[in-house]
């Protein structure tokens, strides 16, 4: 049990690890959003084929697996939560706000990972540009922060009710999708070969979408969070 | 009292009127008439939308159910009406440039408006704990808010910019807003507005009362 006196870091650091120890052993979320997102890419790349997907296509389609592997996965910080029993014991130990801050990095690291084995794997199925391959990775992570910000509540709003699994696409969509257009308008323009200054717009909206779904989610999580 | 037969005059002046007088835009003629009830509907979603907002921050402060009861109350009007402004807005899309739907950046935020009034109702309905139920709909309601000023500011300059919609309606409101165009558009916005505010006083009375006699709680 973390002491109580110990930073917000620690805490929220000690939340992180145990989750991380509890995927590692099972590794069942990461498994769903490798699978998910794999499965999507796989038929995409299939049904598609190679030629004539114009970059605003592929930046779509990219996006749209990402966002189908977070559905998949994202909501299994809270509900391996609800599902072992362990949310009280979770309430006792730690404050809400290191709670939320440990889900969040969590699920940043799960995507993170994800995002690691599917954009190579994207890459290769649709033989998309490669030309400004460091730009693309810094949409991705901001995509990837964006993603993780808006769903971590939402993800604890929906453990907490009945029909989990839909309930958490159909509160996440709205959420997402100024999101989901910044990074697919962002991307598009980055494989059709825009410079950093091209994409200006969409970087500064992406930086204060993730900036302001988090700082919400932190003053909300402790209503969602206790009883 | 005295403000509902205000209210019954003014509507029906305003109907009768809105047919009446010479169509607002030439150029479509007839069906620019729909200007007159697709904007007082657009805008008292979004008026709903931040009510149930704000409702939804005092109940989470304060803890009291009236507050959810009103948060409930103007949510549901909101989808009512944001269903009405999307079908009209649709109407006149179809009449002014040729398609139902364009994905210009008013038809998506109206969109996503529908979808997290979809989305609110469909949480509500998954918690059975009353408690439980208002505090997480409530959440979702501030949390669902905070999007709305990147869809007011961002989703336009990011929307491709095939055919600039918008503009026809802008430059309306512009140059043919003559003097009879614009007292006829004023007074259905503002008599709309206290349609409205008059609904949602009744129905948060009708969900108070239903609370206290059918359920036997103290409010």
């Amino acid at each position: 049990m973390p002491n109580k006196s110990a930073g917000l870091t620690s805490r929220a650091l000690s939340v992180y690890s145990k989750d991380m120890r509890v995927e590692l052993r099972s590794k069942y979320a990461f498994n769903a959003i490798l699978m998910f997102g794999i499965t999507s890419l796989a038929v995409v790349s299939f049904t598609l084929g190679q030629t004539g997907l114009s970059p605003r296509l592929l930046a779509a389609l990219f996006w749209i697996i990402m966002f189908f592997a977070a559905m998949a996965g994202l909501a299994q910080a809270f509900i391996r939560e609800e599902e072992a029993g362990t949310v009280l014991a979770l309430k006792l130990s730690a404050d809400p706000t290191a709670v939320y801050l440990g889900k969040l990095f969590f699920n940043f690291s799960l995507m993170a990972l994800i995002s690691a084995v599917i954009t190579p794997v994207f890459f290769i199925f649709t033989d998309a540009p490669v030309d400004n391959i460091l730009l693309f990775v810094l949409v991705l992570i901001l995509g990837v922060i964006g993603l993780c910000a808006a769903t971590t509540i939402v993800a604890a709003i929906i453990s907490k009710a009945s029909v989990k699994g839909a309930l958490f696409a159909v509160l996440s969509f709205p959420i997402l999708f100024v999101l989901l257009l910044l990074l697919v308008n962002a991307s598009a323009k980055v494989l059709e070969g825009a410079t950093p200054g091209g994409i200006g717009t969409e970087l500064q909206g992406l930086i204060a979408y993730s900036g302001v779904m988090i700082t919400a989610s932190l003053m909300l999580f402790k209503f969602v969070w206790q009883e | 009292m005295w403000w509902k037969v205000i209210l019954f005059v003014g509507l029906a002046a305003v109907i009768v009127f809105s047919f009446i007088t010479p169509a607002p835009q030439q150029v479509i003629g007839e069906a620019s008439r729909i200007f007159y009830y697709h904007i007082p509907m657009a805008w008292i979603a979004v008026l709903a939308f931040a009510m149930a907002m704000v409702y939804s921050v005092r109940y989470l402060r304060s803890k009291k159910f009236i507050e959810d009861i009103r948060a409930r109350s103007a949510a549901a009007l909101g989808l009512l009406f944001s269903i009405l402004a999307t079908i009209s807005g649709s109407i006149f899309a179809k009449i002014s440039w040729g398609s139902f739907w364009n994905w210009d950046p008013r038809e998506t935020s109206i969109f996503i408006l529908l979808l997290i009034y979809g989305a609110y109702f469909a949480l509500r309905g998954a918690v059975a704990v009353e408690e439980k139920r208002a505090s997480l709909s409530a959440v979702y309601a501030v949390f669902a808010f905070v999007t709305v000023p990147f869809l007011v500011f961002v989703v336009p300059r990011m929307a491709p910019s095939l055919h600039p919609n918008d503009s026809v309606i802008d430059a309306d409101l512009q140059f043919t807003m003559g003097a009879s165009v614009r007292i006829i558009f004023f007074s259905s916005l503002a008599l709309f507005t206290v349609m409205y505010l008059w609904i949602f006083n009744l129905t948060c009375r009708v969900g108070a009362l239903y609370r206290k006699i059918i359920e036997e709680e103290d409010i």
